[in-house]
């Protein structure tokens, strides 16, 4: 087995907020190998933007990461120094937000914050660069891309800039690129062209992907990998057709049986009875325990590690066969 | 383009009327001008005579179309005291206000921009708390109370710099004779200190603003450099808003010549303006305020043209 | 609220902010018996005793702590009767634009229309303005006068109010509830007092705060300039104008001490005003 991309080793980040400490991430494990797509699912504050931003070691005081290994190529991103740091991003590991209409910055070219990228990565002189951004746009699926060149963010739609920001995440040739709920602002009929451009640019050119999405089902039609997260922990991590086809854990038993697909063949569709609680406020033990029904005395106790339910996907639940260290 | 400048020009033109109509109906309510004019001994018949000759016995609104045609044709009476058209005294102190108006933009923008980036790049460090903290203690000072100490310690107790006049002057320029451009530091500085202030809190406010934006994030993710993120990403955006108040703050700074120009016995045009409200000098007055009135009203046309032409977003039909 | 105690506690400014204001606000109404003379109380004044300089230097009379004034007038009664009228002014101006500014918000807020175009369009002309300026204008026109000094920057300081209460009433002009007290019967005016000044008071301290140090300011320029408070009422500004001719002969206590009196007072309302802006606009938590 070649050695992973990226290798991610009990994370940690914290932010300290007048009301207490939020652990934002608390401990997670994510392996992702040469050229795969990993999707990471959860509700919103289950730490799935916060891991894109440690990753790419963008998180902002009061935010701290405060232990764990991040691996990239077999070098750890977390002994770098800030400026070491600069040159892997948008380099070797780029970035697509989820807001478009905010990504860009209203008062430069399309041109020149492709450009700019480019400027920072490559050795290429201007022509070079500006045959290489033609292409890019062609590659993202913009019309007419010499007469868009000099046109402003405004200018554009939301699904149009978010390939803007697709073709800047691709412009040096990253290996990763962290798309954090691409599609989220755009219209319904756009988000499926831009997560099949995505799909096919980074296959087509051996990337590694990590798509963030609150939609389990986008996360099964394109990753290799799923790893689900809740409250700042990995609960259920494996690849896509084991976690689909046989979700180990409630929390993920829950997100599958809330989409439509899976109401049509029960009829109605399902829910998971409660909200995901406050980060300051988490209760002891396996943060889902009050939301699940399979919860009992051992989840209130402890939190429960990973172990393994078929080979490549493991879950954190008490109530698995087997179970742990109960 | 060409319709929003037809457009804005003749808004400009409306608030430019409405000011002379405002200006030239208040003032005619205040005293009695031709008391002014003659002699203390005058007799009613020479009274009736002045107040002929002035056209102050017409009824008011036919006043104010003289005045207007007269205004028109760059005749705006001539002043009671000095017996000379107000225009010629006016121009004559335009340079004087003009160059100490600009070298206080000047030092303004200067130390405002470089000290707000700072301060909103680095907002927990000691020099940003200083930069914040002294810039509020610069709004609060008044300005002719600053004039008062510099001259106390520079020209009074040091004798470094001279407290009055304009110095040398080379086509009417203080500023290109060594002696001039010492006449022209205290005035200038005082004059600039409370804009100076005001800017660079708004140059770091707005900064903040847009660092904490998406697109400088995003740009963060694209390996730009701290330096790239300030001034290739951020100055632009954060200045845009800027620009609007520092508009305003020319004007204020023009109105504010007024005190600046008194303490230093700055021989321009706000000076003019304080000794004639002294001395009810009503033309001068009228002519100081429309001509004020049309500086800042083409200020704020050439500010929103500028807007237009810097920020992409604002597309005009 | 406790929060807002605590966070006040925990910033300096704020808290010397408050301090010097207390001070100012506690020296003004009873300054006038502690210090040793009626500055105009002509009766009172000694020619003998004229410019003599501040207690610490070494010519100073105990009896004239911050010194005299070509009168022989104690520079220290000069002062607290002079913050008395200062005061009296920037509180007095604050309140009147703040009520006017809001019934002028209220107004162009629940009529619309052309009303409301109208008045605004008046705001935005008179705010391409600089205050002193109009302020100016104004005192030229209408000469030397406590109460017309009041009335003048009241007329220049009313803008700022009406159009945040506009801006809020037009906010919640389309709120449902609006819309349901309208349908029963309810003037909308009623309304706005019920549930939109509520909304706005704290936009409206903040700029009131502000607006105190800056009338103040303005005040104190204007009658440096001859054109504020009459001569038989001084406050701050006309003593440092007084003090100015002798400025020359190194007599400097005459003009800058009443002068650090003004930046005083406006240091700590500012440093005061700075702390609640931040503190009460929800957007920088």
């Amino acid at each position: 087995m070649p050695a992973p991309l990226l290798e991610v080793r009990g994370l940690k980040t914290y932010f300290t907020l007048w009301g207490g400490v939020v652990k934002a991430l608390d401990g997670i494990d994510l392996t992702l190998g040469v050229g795969e797509i990993m999707g990471i699912v959860g509700e919103s504050g289950g730490g799935k933007s916060v891991t894109a931003f440690s990753i790419m070691r963008l998180i902002d005081p009061p935010g701290r990461i405060e232990a764990g290994k991040i691996l990239f190529e077999g070098e750890d991103l977390l002994s770098k120094s800030e400026a070491e740091m600069r040159k892997m991003r948008g380099r070797a590991i780029s970035m697509v937000f989820q807001d478009p209409m905010t990504a860009l910055n209203p008062l430069h070219t399309i041109k020149d914050q492709i450009d700019e990228a480019l400027r920072l990565h490559t050795g290429m002189n201007e022509r070079e660069r500006g045959e290489r951004i033609l292409s890019l746009l062609h590659e993202v699926g913009i019309p007419n891309p010499e007469e868009r060149l000099s046109s402003y963010p405004h200018q554009f739609s939301g699904g149009m800039l978010q390939r803007v920001v697709i073709a800047i995440a691709l412009a040096a040739g990253p290996r990763l690129i962290i798309a954090d709920e691409p599609t989220t602002a755009l219209d319904v009929t756009v988000q499926a062209q831009i997560l099949s451009l995505m799909e096919a640019t980074v296959r087509e050119r051996g990337a590694a992907l990590i798509l963030i999405t609150h939609d389990l089902a986008v996360a099964a039609g394109m990753a290799d990998k799923i790893a689900v997260m809740y409250c700042g922990r990995v609960v259920e991590a494996g690849t896509a057709d084991s976690v689909i086809r046989s979700p180990a854990h409630p929390y993920t038993r829950g997100l599958l049986n809330s989409m439509p697909s899976a109401a049509q063949t029960k009829g109605r569709l399902a829910q998971i009875p409660g909200v995901v609680p406050s980060l300051l406020d988490l209760p002891p033990g396996c943060a889902f325990a009050p939301r699940c029904e399979l919860a009992c005395d051992a989840c209130g106790a402890g939190v429960p590690a990973m172990v393994q339910v078929e080979p490549g996907h493991e879950a954190a639940c008490f109530a698995l066969n087997g179970g742990g260290n109960i | 383009m060409l319709i929003y400048l037809v457009q804005r020009f003749l808004q400009t033109i409306a608030v430019l009327v409405a000011v002379s109509v405002i200006v030239f109906f208040v003032m005619s309510f205040t005293g009695d001008p031709v008391m002014m004019i003659v002699p203390p001994d005058a007799t009613a018949e020479q009274i009736e005579a002045a107040r002929h000759e002035l056209g102050l016995d017409r009824p008011l609104p036919v006043q104010y179309i003289v005045f207007m045609d007269n205004l028109l044709h760059g005749d705006m009476g001539r002043s009671y005291l000095f017996r000379q058209p107000v225009v010629k005294l006016i121009t004559e102190r335009v340079k004087a206000t003009l160059e100490m108006v600009m070298l206080a933009v000047l030092l303004s923008l200067a130390v405002a921009i470089p000290a707000g980036v700072y301060a909103a790049a680095a907002p927990d460090s000691r020099l940003s708390r200083a930069l914040m903290g002294g810039s509020l203690f610069g709004i609060s000072l008044p300005s002719f109370w600053v004039g008062i100490l510099l001259i106390f310690v520079f020209a009074v107790e040091w004798g470094l710099l001279p407290s009055s006049g304009r110095g040398k002057t080379v086509a009417g320029w203080s500023f290109l004779t060594r002696d001039g451009l010492a006449h022209l530091i205290m005035p200038s500085v005082t004059l600039a200190l409370g804009t100076l202030a005001m800017l660079t809190r708004l140059v770091r406010a707005q900064m903040r603003e847009v660092l904490r934006q998406d697109y400088i994030r995003f740009a963060r993710a694209k390996g730009v450099s701290p330096s790239g993120l300030l001034f290739s990403h951020a100055l632009k955006n954060a200045l845009i808003p800027v620009i609007t108040v520092f508009g305003l703050q020319v004007g204020n700074l023009i109105a504010f010549a007024t005190v600046t120009e008194t303490i230093f016995a700055w021989p321009g045009m706000g000076k003019l303006l304080i000794d004639a409200i002294n001395t009810s000098d009503r033309p001068i007055i009228v002519a100081y305020l429309m001509i004020v009135a049309v500086i800042f009203v083409g200020i704020n046309f050439v500010i929103d043209v500028a807007y237009t032409l810097i920020d992409p977003r604002i597309d005009l039909r | 609220m406790s929060e807002f105690l605590f966070r006040f506690s925990r910033d300096k400014g704020a808290v010397f902010g408050f301090a010097v204001i207390a001070l100012f606000a506690l020296l003004a109404p009873i300054g006038p018996y502690f210090v040793s003379q009626n500055p105009y109380d002509l009766g009172s004044l000694d020619l003998a005793n004229a410019y003599k300089p501040p207690a610490w230097l070494a010519d100073g009379d105990a009896a004239f702590p911050l010194g005299t004034d070509e009168q022989g007038r104690d520079m220290l009664s000069g002062i607290v009767y002079g913050t008395r009228i200062s005061l009296f002014i920037g509180l007095c101006v604050t309140l009147f634009s703040c009520a006017l500014g809001t019934i002028v918000g209220l107004w162009a807020g629940c009529a619309g229309g052309r009303v409301d175009s109208v008045l605004m369009r008046i705001v935005d002309v008179q705010l391409s303005f600089p205050a002193m300026l109009v302020a100016l204008f104004i005192m030229s026109a209408f000469g030397r006068g406590l109460w017309k000094l009041i009335a003048a920057l009241t007329l220049v300081g009313w803008v700022m109010y009406a159009r945040t209460v506009r801006g809020a009433v037009l906010a919640e002009k389309g709120r449902e509830y609006v819309e349901a007290a309208r349908l029963i019967g309810l003037p909308p005016i009623l309304l706005a007092l019920r549930h939109i000044l509520p909304n706005v008071a704290t936009p409206l301290i903040v700029i009131a705060t502000v607006q105190v140090g800056n009338v103040i300011l303005t005040e104190a320029t204007l009658s440096y300039l001859g054109v504020g408070v009459p001569v038989t009422e001084p406050s701050l500004g006309l003593l440092v104008k007084n003090g100015y001719d002798v400025l020359f002969s190194g007599i400097w206590w005459v003009s800058v001490l009443p002068g650090s009196f003004i930046m005083l007072l406006v240091f700590g309302i500012n440093l005061l005003g700075d702390f609640l802006r931040d503190e009460l606009n929800p957007r920088l938590k």
